[in-house]
């Protein structure tokens, strides 16, 4: 079970308050997790990576344990920490400027 | 007595302002979908507690949401249903894929550039199916459900109408304007910004530019060109489909024979830059346009909130300024922000980037502030009740 932590709207839509304890399958990748994210809230299909190309949108980050996994393949493994559900994984919109 | 409920987007959330026939007293329900850009919310006409809504946002992209009991309850059509196990997800709502090759258009420096999907401007439901609604998109694309909004397929055939030469201008490739003919349900027009007007007679399988008699001599370095106006809004009488009005980017337009030709029906308007323009509920000539001074200062000429009125299809206008600033206003009045309900007599409706809703109930001779504080508004419709 990984902990995930989705932004403001995120959290809305799916109506949660806090985390997500996720159940992952198989290797624990980044794309697994959202594999499984979106399975488990198909109304986030779309809003975390575009439909059909699957690329993260533009302005979506992904953080762990003081990392930024945003433009790391999505094969790669998360860190132990979040396999273990010590840290979340941290799905964040990212900083708007201005 | 019949009710009146406005559906009102802006850019941070959607707001529904209901009254009785008299349209004195409203009430305010919102925000809904607190923080998100509303672009349009709309109302089918065969079930009209059946409300339909784009929700988008730079960071999360595009939703659409639906109500069944007339916006008190909302939910992704389809709905955020666990699936069971072993069950692949079916949630599809908000994915819109262009179809077939992506294909490209004009780019900004001239080269060609790949369709690339944005958000849904503009929903229209069908007039004579609640399960069936077309979606305007950027990059600009038409969309269409026929399950209620679970899942939406492109109508590829309007790209092919030249798309290769549509190039967005700096509001973007927006598919804003989506007209349905009551006379005839393979007949629809649709337009583009910076890209023009274009109509289907085929239900949506081939479609035409129909944008002769426009002129664009400012903006573009062939005036009449085929396709590359920027229209801004087209408006029709159910009564008389092949009449259409048109708020282009400059000129308020009129064409007779279902698009086939425009001719200019500025007359004497202070300015004819603008972007809503919409017809009287009961008089298929009486229009009403929001002049703006001009494409470089997006806000009403000296300062004053004027709405212009023609009875007479265009030429001739009287400006409506009773109950509306007339003094250090500055706001603007986007193109999908202006409805008309059908009360008689006919009540006019416009929201303004300020923040007002203003409404009408008697013609647009006079008007009042049903709302003055919302986010910027960036969509107005109406809906009469029974």
């Amino acid at each position: 079970m990984i902990r995930l932590v989705l932004p403001y709207h995120l959290r809305k839509l799916v109506g949660c308050d806090g985390e997500l304890q996720l159940e992952v399958g198989g290797p624990l990748t980044l794309g697994a997790v959202l594999d499984a994210l979106e399975a488990r809230h198909p109304v986030l299909r779309g809003t975390v990576r575009d439909h059909g190309t699957l690329r993260r949108r533009p302005f979506i980050r992904f953080f762990a344990c003081k990392e930024d996994l945003s433009n790391e393949p999505v094969e790669t493994l998360l860190p132990e920490a979040v396999v273990n559900g010590i840290e979340p994984l941290l799905i964040v919109g990212a900083m708007a400027g201005g | 007595m019949s009710k009146v409920r406005v559906l009102v987007g802006t850019k941070k959330g959607a707001f529904i302002l209901t009254a009785d026939g008299t349209r004195k007293n409203w009430e305010v329900s919102g925000p809904h979908f607190a923080g998100w850009e509303m672009y349009h919310l709309k109302g089918s006409p065969v079930d009209p507690n059946r409300i339909f809504a784009s929700q988008t946002s730079g960071w999360f992209g595009q939703l659409i949401q639906r109500s069944d009991d007339g916006g008190k309850t909302w939910e992704p059509p389809g709905g955020d249903k666990t699936p069971a196990p072993g069950e692949f997800p079916t949630g599809a709502s908000n994915k819109f894929v262009y179809e077939g090759e992506v294909g490209t258009h004009k780019w900004y420096d001239g080269t060609q550039h790949p369709w690339e999907f944005k958000r849904i401007w503009h929903l229209e439901p069908s007039l004579t199916d609640p399960d069936t609604v077309y979606a305007g998109a950027e990059d600009a694309a038409l969309f269409k459900t026929t399950d209620g909004g679970k899942s939406w397929k492109e109508l590829p055939g309007l790209r092919g109408a030249k798309g290769h030469l549509w190039q967005p201008g700096a509001g973007g490739m927006g598919l804003h304007t989506i007209v349905l003919d009551p006379s005839d349900p393979k007949r629809i027009y649709i337009a583009i910004s910076a890209a023009g007007a274009f109509r289907t007679d085929d239900g949506g399988i081939t479609w035409r530019p129909i944008n002769r008699g426009l002129k664009s001599p400012y903006e573009l370095p062939d005036p009449d060109a085929e396709v590359g106006h920027c229209v801004h809004r087209i408006a029709m009488h159910r009564a008389r489909p092949g009449v259409l009005y048109m708020q282009k980017h400059w000129d308020i337009m009129r064409s007779d024979n279902a698009g086939e030709l425009w001719s200019e029906v500025s007359g004497n308007l202070p300015s004819d830059f603008g972007f809503p323009i919409d017809v009287h509920a009961h008089e298929p000539e009486t229009i009403y346009v929001v002049p703006i001074k001009s494409d470089s200062e997006h806000f009403p000429p000296d300062g004053k909130l004027r709405v212009y009125r023609s009875r007479t299809g265009g030429n001739e206008w009287e400006p409506l300024t009773r109950g509306l600033p007339q003094q250090d206003c500055y706001v603007n009045v986007l193109r999908d922000a202006m409805a008309v309900d059908s009360m008689d007599p006919c009540g006019v409706y416009f929201g303004t980037t300020g923040g007002q809703v203003y409404a009408s109930a008697d013609n647009g001779d006079s008007w009042t502030a049903i709302v003055r504080d919302l986010p910027a508004v960036l969509s107005v419709e109406v809906q009469t009740l029974p």
